[in-house]
Formats: structure tokens, sequence, C-alpha cells
């Protein structure tokens, strides 16, 4: 065992996990945040994005340990005070989600990707996406919801 | 996943001394840690290279860029050094994967891991890069030497990986429409010692194309290369492309590279 200290959504934690413990399987079972899905072994669907020190990342091929130290956040930590974040926002409005499985992945990687590219193209925007795969929507209405927040935030 | 253990030193002989036969350095993870998971291999211990400072960053100086094992694809992509001096190589690494992966990925991991369609070794056998290790420095046509295999040995860290400015340089691939990785990619670079032409994805590892590197010696354009056939044989074939279509996709994407290079 192995003892972890991170600050989720804002609030030090710490635990003895395994080394082999993934940093998705910490936050889900250790901290109960299950906003955060797994929905594939492979690293590519994306459904497992969470920020590390502001980044996203796959929280599936990262180890707890090696976020030891660091700021997460999860699809938790988006909302201030009982008011969605804009993005959050902006999918509930342009039906950016069907079954909803993608969307807290895709919701982390939209908040990355404006972060980065504050006023982002319709291309921009589908190809920072390239790390989130959605099963349900054809992604044009999560085009839509992604542009529509960046403009609300301000882009 | 099979159980590890889990070390996190803080330099580089210390990082070296930790590893033993069965155990592996982790650097991004992001091919390590899907193969544990898939337990296609297994590891005694883990040495995470992530906390060795001196692992990490850019720096250029008058005729080359110095980037350092840990150093991560977004940085790559994002650095304004690396753009100036060398705007193909910022390109290839903003290309590789997708965000999240480029978030963690790092080009020692890259290097190290010597995917055949992985794009790097392009970029390091195209420009005729050095690989530093703690052991020593070898040329990156020496460094990759065939599937899934470098001339790493088992205690030896790669550190840097130094790259000659050239005079102008471009990167072409044509990705894997689901994981992004070369199907064909084509680095072009014309340097103070030649042309140089690297072609990843197509065979089992990185190889220069030296029928185009002499084309393009006499005449630095698209123009030059046409007529220029790779031989197919021994190139790879798979569900993704036939060998011949991989042999074609050369072609092209050496022509666009040409026509990208600055
Ligand atoms: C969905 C997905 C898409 C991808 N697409 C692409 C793509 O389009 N193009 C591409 O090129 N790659 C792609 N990759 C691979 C990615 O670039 C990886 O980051 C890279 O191959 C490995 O780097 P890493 O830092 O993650 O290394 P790790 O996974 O941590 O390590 C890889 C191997 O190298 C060894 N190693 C690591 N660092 C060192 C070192 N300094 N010295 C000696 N040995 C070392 C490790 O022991 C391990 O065996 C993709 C990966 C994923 C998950
Ligand atoms: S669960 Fe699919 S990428 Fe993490
Ligand atoms: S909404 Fe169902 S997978 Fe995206």
């Amino acid at each position: 065992m192995t003892t972890v200290n991170m600050t989720v959504n804002g609030k030090k934690v710490s635990a003895d996990v395994a080394p082999n413990t993934l940093l998705v399987q910490f936050i889900r079972e250790n901290l109960r945040l299950t906003g955060t899905h797994v929905g594939c072994d492979t690293s590519q669907c994306g459904a497992c994005t969470v920020h590390v020190d502001g980044d996203s990342v796959k929280s599936c091929t990262m180890l707890a340990v090696q976020a030891d130290g660091a700021e997460v956040t999860t699809i938790e930590g988006l909302a201030k005070n009982g008011e969605l974040h804009p993005m959050q926002a902006a999918f509930k409005e342009n039906h950016g989600l069907q079954c909803g499985f993608c969307t807290p992945g895709m919701i982390m990687s939209a908040v990355d990707l404006v972060k980065r590219n504050p006023n982002p193209s319709e291309e921009t925007i589908r190809t920072e996406l390239e790390g989130n795969i959605c099963r349900c929507t054809g992604y044009h209405n999560i085009v839509k919801s992604v542009k529509a927040a960046a403009e609300n935030m301000g882009g | 996943m099979y159980s590890f253990d889990y070390e996190r030193p803080s330099g580089v002989n210390e990082a070296v001394s930790a590893i033993g036969e069965d155990d592996k350095f982790l650097a991004g993870g992001q091919t390590l840690l899907p193969t544990l998971k898939l337990r296609l291999a297994q590891a005694g211990k883990l040495v995470d290279l992530g906390g060795i400072a001196e692992l990490k960053g850019i720096s250029v100086s008058g005729s080359e860029v110095s980037i350092g094992a840990m150093t991560r694809h977004v940085d790559v992509a994002n650095s304004a050094d690396v753009k100036s001096a060398i705007p193909a190589l910022s390109y290839l690494a903003s290309h590789i994967g997708d965000a999240q992966v480029r978030n963690r990925g790092t080009i020692g991991g890259s290097i190290s891991n010597n995917d055949p369609a992985a794009d790097y070794p392009a970029a390091l056998v195209g420009l005729g890069a050095t690989v530093h290790t703690n052991k020593r420095s070898l040329s990156a046509e020496d460094f990759f030497v065939d599937l899934f295999e470098t001339a790493l040995e088992e205690d030896e860290l790669v550190t840097k990986v130094t790259f000659p400015i050239p005079e102008k340089a471009g990167y072409a691939k044509f990705p894997n429409p689901a994981s992004r990785y070369a199907l064909t990619g084509v680095f072009v670079a014309k340097t103070a010692q030649g042309v140089r032409v690297a072609v990843t994805g197509a065979g089992p590892c990185v190889f220069r194309q030296t029928d185009m590197e002499a084309a393009l010696s006499s005449n630095f354009s698209a123009d030059a290369l046409s007529g220029i056939k790779t031989e197919a044989s021994g190139l790879s074939a798979d569900i993704h492309a036939s060998a011949d279509y991989r042999a074609n996709l050369i072609s092209v994407m050496a022509a666009r590279a040409v026509k990208a290079a600055s």
C-alpha cells in the first residue's frame, strides 16, 4: 500500500491504495464520485476524463499514485453553489446528450478545450474532442453545445 | 492489472539503480498502462519517472533543439521555441493521439516503446536526431532497431533527444481514423548534411526512403517525387491497409510533407 494525498474538487483527501489502483477506481470506489464513467478497456473512449492540475486526462490511464499531490477536478466539481457550469448548462440547453454515458467525459474535455481555445471553430471542436467517443448523438449537438458554451464563457 | 510495487525517485541515478530485471520505467503511462491493464505485460515494480525534474523541458541553442525525455507531447506542440526552430516537430506532436493522450504522453516513452506506427520515430530519423541516455549518445538510426525494439539495455534510461535545426522540414501522416496512429507518416527535412526522408507506420520500423532523398537533393519540390515508388514487399499489411496501399501512401504523404515544409 502507498499513501496518496490529493485535492479533489477542492477537498483534501488522503488514502492508502495499492499501487495498481487506477485514478478512476480511486475516484469512483474510494471517493464514491461515480459521475466519472468507464466506457472501455483500451484508453480510447474518454468517458473517464477528469482534470489533473488543470489538464484533461483519461483517469483510466493514470495510477492514483501518479496523482499524489495533484489537484483533481471531476464532473461533480464543476457546478458552483448549485448552479450548473456554463458547459453543463449548454449541453442541457442544446440537447448535447442522449443516454448521457459519455457526457461527463465530454464535458470535462470540452471545458479544457475552451480554456485552450477560447473561441473555437466547429473544426477545432471536432478535432479537439477526438479523445471522446459518443455512441448516441452523432456529435452534432455536442459541437453545438460546446460552441454555445464558449460564447457564454466569454470567448 | 497484476499487482506491482511502485517507486518515484527524484533523480536519474536513483531511477536506474531502482530498476531490476522484471521492472519497468513509467513515463506518461499512455502505452504501458493500457498494456498492463490488458495483462499483455506484467511488472515487478514500476519506477515512475514523473518526479525527476531534470528529465523535463525544452531548450534551444543556436543549432539544436533539446527535449527532455519526460517532456509531454502537449508541451512540444505548444512550445514557442519549437514552433520557431522546427515547426514540423511541433505540428507532429500536436497530431499524436488526442488531447488527453498528449497531456500525459512523453517523447521518451514514445521512442522507447518504438511502436511501428508512432509519429516521433519519423521526426528523429528525418532530422538526424541524437538520443541521449544515462550511458551514451546514439544516432536515431542506431536507436530504433526493429518492431517495438530499440538499442536500450534493461537498465538504460533515455534522458533527452537533441534535434539539429534543419533549413526546412515537413511532416504528413495518414492517420488511422480510430487511433490516430500513423497508417503511414513521412517526415522530410532539408538539412546542412542533405535531404532526409523518414517513413513511419508503413513497415515494422521507421526507415529512410533513399530514392526520394536523392531526388529531393537536386530539386526540393513535390514534383521531383513524381514517379518514385516504394517496393511493397517488406511493408506491413493488416486489416487497416495492404502493403501496396501503404507503398502508395508513402508517395502521397512524402509529396504533402515537401509541400508543407517550412
Ligand atoms: C488512444 C491513444 C492514441 C495514441 N495515438 C498515438 C499516435 O497517434 N501517435 C503516436 O505516436 N502515439 C500515439 N499513442 C501513444 C502515445 O504517444 C504514448 O504516449 C507513447 O507511445 C508512450 O509514451 P508514454 O510517455 O505514455 O510512455 P509509457 O507508456 O509510460 O512507457 C512506454 C514504454 O517506454 C518505457 N520508457 C518510458 N520512458 C522511458 C525512458 N525515458 N527511458 C527508457 N524507457 C522508457 C516504459 O518502460 C515502457 O516500456 C496513443 C496512445 C493512446 C492511448
Ligand atoms: S474508460 Fe475509456 S478512455 Fe478511460
Ligand atoms: S450520449 Fe450516449 S454515448 Fe454519448
